[in-house]
């Protein structure tokens, strides 16, 4: 059965086959002269003021600007831009982009052209940009003949890496061997009476030896934490939970990762207990301690 | 100046689809309205404004005479603009005091093709249209400029809105929800919505217009502006034109009870407000505005008639009707009417 003809679409193209061919007059062709050259130019109204891109008159007065072409940026400052985050088709880039308004150095107008930036955080008014132009070759005397503008450059990156060898000193090693054997170890100030964790081997309230050895439970308290968002190479996965945690029967807290327990439910009070690496994978070092974990216990009182 | 009044208004249930009706086939209706309104069959003069870049065929306007009734001949123009223009040359027209009145209509249909880059075309073809600069593209770059405030912005989307939902011509459209930039800062809800529609106003002049309407809706002002077309040669967040024209057409010599602005961006209603003068307490856009009809080329006419059909009806008793052409407000008619 034929189709309800009220129905039907027809496909219709309206083109000029090869396109119109403009004359350009002297102005606006003395500028794509210019840039099929890699330079831009402006022209110089009678008042003194510089069009860019140049007018055959001046919008300000109605008067023929003069003769005088004046070399132009190529550096320019943006005046306003708009986020193209889905270039269509006839959009001079086929990856998201910014529309501008580029004063050019020297220029008294500003131009409108595409930026290739980052994103539109990278974007804002007073940007410095230049033009990045298409090879030589390809240039056809043509507004394009500028590919796009792209951000001046301002940051560059400095990659850092220095190697060394580092060895515990005597009071980590001690701490690091009972880590080793699933305890912690701890130095007890007899002068102060405090309890430090880590184990060292000089008290940093009077400056006395320490010379007694305490083994603390795998037990304590979360006395703040922060959450992390940031990966690290013990912690991968992010959110991460790192927390100062107060050993029982220590003075001082001592950092470790939390675990067990979403980032959001972590908080200043918690019960936890260490949750060791099974002994036969230990190394007596610090990633022997998993992390801590919630014990279920009520909170403490800080 | 003769006294010229808008005497009759109608225009089509906006549709956001095509009815799959031609153009005189669109237009006819609302002129048989104006035609009974009125009580005229023939007029001194008719002018229509359409875009044949909309159907993509040249001298497609001259078909829609078939809808008029154009034997024996008649006295006849066009402008390749929105028909507000149309109106401003019947207005000219009946200043030489030959004829009474005067028919204006203006068309379109958005859906045949692809507004966006349908409009690319009014560029300059040397250094704006090679870029592909598409119309939502040129007002997120004048929003930008202006620095508009976002959540006002959204506020002027809802209340055009939901006016729009009031307004038995206009498309129903929801409030604005979470949306994407189109192009940042400018969200879709923010871009008047294709329409397909039309409009058609009578003008008469003097002691005819009398006779034709109870409450003519008398034309005290009306004058266009245009500023340079490159968009870096002009300050994008104020509009010079738009001031100049209201300064022209007298819109401060008097109250505003109501304003239909040519906003076919939300962030063109501060732009506008500020540039007319249009005080705070007025009424802006009560029709929804185009942000929620905007049959293109008719959108700037219906503005005249939203705004002539407070005064037709008694409802106010001095208004503004703006229209606006070319990238970014660069031209700008405003119209003050008074009862």
């Amino acid at each position: 059965m034929p189709s309800d003809p009220g129905e039907r679409v027809a496909e219709h193209v309206l083109e000029f086959p090869g396109g119109y061919t403009r004359t350009t007059g002297p102005v606006i062709g003395r500028f794509l002269t210019e840039l099929r050259e890699g330079r831009v130019v402006g022209v110089r109204t009678a008042e003194g003021r510089v069009l860019v891109p140049p007018l055959e008159y001046d919008p300000a007065t109605g008067e023929p600007v003069t003769g005088e072409y004046v070399p132009v940026g190529p550096a320019g400052t943006v005046q306003a831009w708009a986020w193209v985050g889905t270039p269509r088709k006839a959009h001079p880039l086929d990856r998201p982009f910014a529309w501008a308004l580029v004063k050019l150095d020297g220029a008294d107008t500003a131009l409108l052209h595409a930026v290739d930036a980052a994103g539109p955080k990278a974007m804002r008014p007073g940007l410095r940009v230049r033009p990045r132009w298409k090879p030589e070759g390809e240039r056809v005397g043509h507004v394009t003949d500028i590919a796009c503008f792209v951000p001046e450059v301002t940051t560059m990156a400095a990659p850092i890496r220095t190697e060394y060898r580092v060895r515990p000193g005597q009071s980590l090693a001690r701490f690091l061997r009972g880590v080793g054997d699933g305890v912690f170890v701890a130095g007890r100030c007899a002068r102060c009476d405090k309890v430090y964790v880590p184990y060292r081997t000089t008290c940093p309230e009077c400056g006395s030896t320490i010379d007694e050895e305490r083994e603390l439970p795998g037990t304590g308290t979360v006395t703040t934490f922060a959450i992390n968002n940031l990966p690290d190479p013990r912690a991968p996965e992010v959110p991460f939970v790192s927390a100062y945690i107060q050993l029982d029967g220590a003075d001082v807290p001592m950092i470790a990762l939390l675990g067990d327990v979403p980032a959001h439910q972590a908080r200043q009070g918690m019960r936890v207990r260490a949750v060791w690496v099974p002994p036969e994978e230990r190394t007596a070092s610090m990633t022997d301690i998993r992390w801590f974990a919630p014990t279920g216990e009520p909170d403490a009182d800080l | 100046m003769r006294e010229v009044a808008v005497v009759a208004f109608a225009q089509t249930r906006h549709t956001g689809h095509d009815e799959g009706l031609t153009e005189p086939e669109l237009i006819a209706p609302i002129i048989r309205e104006v035609k009974e309104v009125s009580g005229l069959s023939r007029f001194g003069f008719t002018c229509s404004g359409s875009c044949d870049y909309l159907a993509g065929a040249p001298f497609s306007f001259v078909s829609a005479l078939d809808a008029l009734g154009a034997w024996p001949p008649i006295s006849e123009s066009h402008v390749e603009m929105d028909a507000a223009w149309a109106l401003y040359e019947a207005w000219v027209r009946l200043q030489h005091g030959d004829v009474d009145t005067a028919l204006v209509y203006g068309f379109g249909k958005s859906s045949l093709g692809d507004l966006r880059e349908i409009m690319t075309l009014q560029l300059d073809p040397y250094y704006l249209a090679p870029l592909g600069l598409d119309q939502v593209s040129s007002a997120a770059l004048q929003a930008s400029a202006l620095g508009a405030d976002p959540a006002a912005l959204r506020e002027i989307v809802r209340r055009s809105r939901a006016d729009g939902r009031a307004n038995p011509y206009a498309l129903d459209l929801p409030d604005p929800g979470d949306e994407e930039f189109e192009v940042q800062p400018l969200r879709p809800s923010d871009v008047a919505p294709l329409t397909d529609g039309a409009a058609a106003v009578v003008l008469a002049a003097g002691d005819l217009a009398r006779e034709l309407a109870e409450r003519p809706a008398w034309i005290a002002g009306i004058a266009h502006r245009t500023e340079p077309h490159y968009l870096g040669m002009r300050d994008l967040a104020r509009s010079a034109s738009a001031a100049d024209a209201a300064r022209a057409a007298g819109v401060g010599k008097g109250p505003v009870e109501v304003a239909e602005l040519h906003t076919q961006f939300s962030h063109e209603e501060l732009i506008l407000r500020e540039a007319l003068g249009i005080p705070p307490d007025a009424v802006v856009n009560p029709s929804g505005g185009p942000l929620a009809a905007n049959p293109v080329m008719a959108t700037g006419l219906i503005r005249i008639g939203e705004a002539a059909r407070r005064i037709l009806d008694g409802r106010a008793g001095r208004v503004v009707g703006h229209a606006s052409s070319g990238p970014c407000l660069q031209q700008n008619l405003v119209t003050v009417l008074e009862a």
